[in-house]
């Protein structure tokens, strides 16, 4: 089949207006949200964008047909590179597919199409009493299938859990085109936990075409707290002050001097310019109860340093505090050209010497790094500042990353907490897991996608499939055959 | 192995000459995708090209010289654009979207070639009508007798309207006012002004909608103000910035900054968000005149949208009765490119008995785009159908707005519905709470006790 042939066949199922093919137009699609990162571009053939779930599974077969790679992709805000066809192939984006098909209030369920924007999703949840919870800082944006692809985490998930703790159940088409639901709208549930499998599968294993999520019930009150630090140092003390109280946050986030510097003059939140850091605590709940942990909070963080904590207890002021927040990673367009953004996450009793370990890298290569985190699980974004135009400046930034990476793992950590591998982390994959582990998870991707055509290049160190997938398909037809040792 | 037909990028097209996009402010976007959901023509489309991100990914990859300039995809994409500015006003980096795309529009325009009647449309609409006050009030006095011969409601009854394709266009305009607005002819003032005011005509301000210009002078003499027009104004340039006739804008620019120099630093009041965004940005669009550029920066900054201004003044409470419903809909060139968004809602506030019920997505672009409307006229209807829909979900009974192009794309849209929601300029609905042309006097001059009326 040839290119022309296959836009042919993409038209026939897709209408033409559900087709791009041009050179132009694929162009903007070699990129996704890290492409100011470690994730080169890559062009696919064609552009798919689907409105039904049969039209994702016939261009999933006639993908088959022409032997073709299958790229799924939301609004491509991810940071790991998963929406970027690295082997070309074609491009699902399932933009089109953005209804909320249901919002049922006595089950707290929704069930809606992979293309709805996650916060849409609890804006219109809200006039029932309830929201969403994965909140990812690109909520605004980003799509419920991405999130379910990369078991997206966010501020509040401290308290209520990341993605993969809100799916209920899924519809999905395999990567032989074939559609199956996996859980459902009953708790518990037989047989393997395919739900659980589906999400953070980055797009390797099936295409989401439907989702049934859990909402939450809107708390009756909400405190942010602002807490500013001298230095991360103390703000961290505080942490640790926090969580050994048995205090738990809906979400606990630290930002340093430099995101403070990036975010305040672009959204005047009121983060004080002199502090060296500081700590958005908010605490939810019933009225009583919130205003009690609030005080108590407030005491804990004095008591570690703080020079100012201030409450605000007002919709709009919360908003505002948490808006500098949410948009800190954007805005530091304002601060470098280029950055490049870490996901680690480490044991909390680490996070100060972490910390203090992310201060030296960035003296030891002359590289502006920003903090800005989820403290409260000691999931790090050390955000590295850099200007790509500058020569030797991505090269320096990808030898400090991996003194990091390295270091947050010998501490126990893990590479991603919630932005997933991608394309950008495979290659530290074998800092964590050993061939066993790997091998494991090569096992899971063969059963589901035994020809690799889902979203390859992804989450396995390069080269690493070609081989181990050969060896596994030899492996079972050995078996076929009756053949045991091999 | 299939893969797609690469570009011939040997010969292409790169940026040359004037008025390219500025390659440090291309260079903020950090690709983030903020952007997508506020873009309405991403919102139809659901495509990453028709996003401000897909956009300026184009005009980085002409400049990189991975796309020819005149690939059709880069013409399509930058006019598709509303420039309404949506993104810039959410993104986090501060990204300068619009001046981006008027620059890749002006590079489009000096290289690619257009055949000659859209040539000669483009030089007699944009450059002669528009560069010309007086031209255009002919033209619209044309109008008017067209409007009020009865001309018009027997072309519109006979069919022949449909016929000539020019009935979308019909149903836009509304009445006409009686009289054109002619800078120096008229003046409004307070009995002991505190402050003098000079007000920014426009072109379809000025002509089509002088009377709103002319509540907007009655408003603001109630509210302690001298207002007059000083004479030699002209157009703003908008309409030409936004179709990347860059030479034809400047000149009109120059013309302004002329015109309102010997008023000092007094406020320049502005009714049209259109307008007003153009005239803020003139320090930009002439930073590279040494002669213009200091002065251009100064003039910019003296310029205020009208309800801007009245919500920076101790606004005298008006006493009339409103006793409606009405629902806001918000000019992107007022709450996008002039971040102006409280200040409208808290002068309707202050009407008494009017209730302001809030549509769903007030700030998404109705479709009218300055003359995007008549050149993209299925993306306009689709915008302009979303709007209506979200005006009919709430009881109002009139649509408050404060830009022409709105106002026009509105009465279509709402039209073409079958609503009978009347469309209004902010301003006529305060005139009518200050009691509209009672108390002032013949001469433009409110007389003392003018906002105790009623």
């Amino acid at each position: 089949m040839d290119h022309a042939g296959l836009v042919q066949r993409l038209e026939r199922i897709l209408g033409p207006g559900g087709v791009f093919h041009r050179p132009g137009d694929l162009l903007v699609y070699e990129y996704d949200g890290s492409v100011d990162g470690a994730v080169d571009t890559a062009r696919p053939a064609a552009v798919a964008l689907p409105t039904t779930t049969e039209q994702v599974a016939a261009v999933v077969k006639l993908a088959n047909e022409a032997g073709l790679p299958v790229v799924a992709r939301g609004a491509g805000t991810g940071l790991s590179g998963g929406a970027v066809a690295q082997q070309g192939g074609i491009i699902i984006s399932l933009t089109r597919m953005d209804r909320i098909l249901e919002i049922d209030r006595e089950d707290r369920t929704a069930l809606v199409e992979p293309g709805v924007i996650n916060l849409e999703l609890s804006e219109t949840a809200l006039p029932e009493g309830f929201f969403f919870a994965p909140d990812p800082s690109s909520q605004k944006a980003c799509t419920v299938g991405g999130n379910v692809a990369e078991n997206s985490g966010g501020p509040h998930c401290l308290k209520y859990g990341v993605t993969t703790n809100h799916v209920l159940g899924l519809e999905v088409v395999l990567p032989d085109g074939r559609v199956v639901w996996t859980g459902g709208r009953a708790p518990g549930g037989s047989g393997y936990d395919l739900t659980a499998a589906m999400v953070g599968s980055e797009g390797m294993l099936g295409i989401v075409t439907k989702a049934l999520v859990r909402l939450t019930p809107q708390p009756e009150s909400v405190v942010v707290l602002l807490a500013a630090f001298g230095d991360m140092d103390a703000a961290s003390h505080a942490v640790s002050g926090i969580i050994a109280a048995g205090i738990v946050p809906a979400a606990l986030e630290m930002m340093d001097a430099l995101t403070i510097e990036a975010v305040e003059p672009a959204y005047h939140a009121g983060y004080p310019m002199d502090a060296g850091a500081v700590l958005l605590i908010e605490l939810d709940g019933p009225t009583g109860d919130v205003r009690e942990t609030a005080d108590e909070v407030s005491t804990l963080c004095r008591q570690a340093g703080a020079t100012e904590v201030r409450t605000a207890s007002e919709k709009a002021e919360r908003d505002l505090l948490w808006k500098g927040r949410k948009m800190a990673l954007a805005a530091m367009g304002r601060l470098a050209p280029n950055y490049y953004l870490h996901d680690t996450v480490v044991p909390r009793s680490k996070l100060p010497a972490t910390l203090r370990r992310v201060g030296e890298v960035s003296k030891e290569y002359d590289l502006p790094i920003a903090n800005v985190f989820h403290a409260g699980d000691g999931n790090l974004h050390p955000l590295m500042l850099f200007d790509r135009r500058r020569k030797g400046s991505v090269e320096r930034v990808l030898e400090a990353s991996h003194d990091l990476l390295h270091y947050c793992v010998e501490v126990g950590g893990a590479l991603s907490g919630e932005h997933g591998i991608g394309t950008e982390k495979r290659d530290y994959m074998t800092l964590v897991f050993t061939a066993d582990d790997l091998a494991a998870m090569a096992g899971v991707k063969n059963s589901f996608d035994p020809r690799g055509c889902f979203n390859p290049e992804k989450l396995f160190p390069k080269g690493y499939m070609c081989g181990e997938v050969r060896a596994l398909r030899a492996q079972a037809m050995a078996q076929k055959l009756g053949i045991y040792a091999l | 192995m299939v893969v797609a037909v690469e570009a011939d990028l040997g010969n292409l097209h790169r940026y040359a000459g004037h008025d390219q996009p500025d390659d440090d402010l291309l260079r903020t976007c950090v690709h983030c995708g903020m952007c997508l959901p506020t873009c309405p023509t991403y919102r139809l489309t659901g495509q990453e090209m028709s996003s401000p991100r897909g956009r300026l990914w184009l005009m980085k990859s002409v400049a990189d010289g991975r796309l020819d300039l005149l690939d059709p995809i880069f013409d399509e994409q930058m006019y598709q654009c509303l420039n309404c500015r949506a993104c810039e006003a959410v993104c986090p980096s501060g990204v300068h979207y619009g001046p981006l795309v008027e620059a890749a529009r002006s590079q489009l325009e000096q290289h690619r070639p257009r055949p000659f009647w859209q040539r000669a449309t483009r030089k007699v609409a944009m450059g002669w009508l528009f560069g010309d006050g007086r031209r255009l009030r002919a033209a619209v006095a044309g109008l008017r007798l067209y409007q009020r011969s009865g001309l018009a409601a027997l072309l519109r009854r006979s069919g022949a309207l449909k016929l000539a394709g020019m009935e979308e266009l019909e149903a836009m305009l509304p009445p006409v006012s009686r009289r054109s607005l002619v800078p120096g002819a008229e003046h409004w003032s307070s009995p002991e002004p505190v402050r003098a005011v000079r007000l920014f005509n426009g072109c379809v301000m000025g002509t089509v909608f002088a009377d709103t210009n002319r509540a907007a002078a009655r408003v603001m003499a109630r509210n302690g103000a001298s207002v007059d027009l000083p004479v030699g104004q002209q157009c703003c340039g908008a309409l030409h910035v936004h179709a990347g006739m860059m030479d034809e804008a400047r000149t009109l620019a120059r013309a302004n900054i002329d015109a309102f120099e010997a008023t000092g630093d007094d406020a320049i009041v502005v009714t049209a968000a259109g307008c007003g965004a153009a005239l803020k940005e003139y320090g930009y669009l002439l930073k590279d005149d040494a002669v213009y550029a200091d002065r251009a920066a100064r003039f910019s900054a003296r310029v205020r949208d009208v309800t801007e201004h009245l919500a920076e003044t101790d606004l005298v409470p008006p006493t009339v009765p409103v006793d409606r419903v009405v629902t806001y809909q918000e000019p992107c060139h007022l709450v996008h490119a002039q971040r102006i968004a409280v200040q409208p809602r808290k002068l309707l506030s202050a009407v008494p008995g009017l209730r302001l019920v809030e549509m769903r997505e007030s700030s998404l672009c109705c479709g009218s785009a300055g003359i995007y409307n008549l050149i993209r006229k299925e993306m306009a209807e689709d915008l302009g159908d979303r709007k209506v829909r979200h005006v009919m979900e709430t009881p109002a009974t009139e649509v408050v707005t404060a830009n022409p192009g709105c106002a026009m794309q509105l009465r279509a849209s709402l039209r073409r519905n079958g609503s009978r929601v009347k469309v209004r300029h902010i301003v006529e609905i305060l005139d009518e709470a200050y009691g509209g042309k009672q108390n002032i006097d013949s001469d433009g001059s409110a007389r003392a006790g003018a906002e105790r009326v009623g």
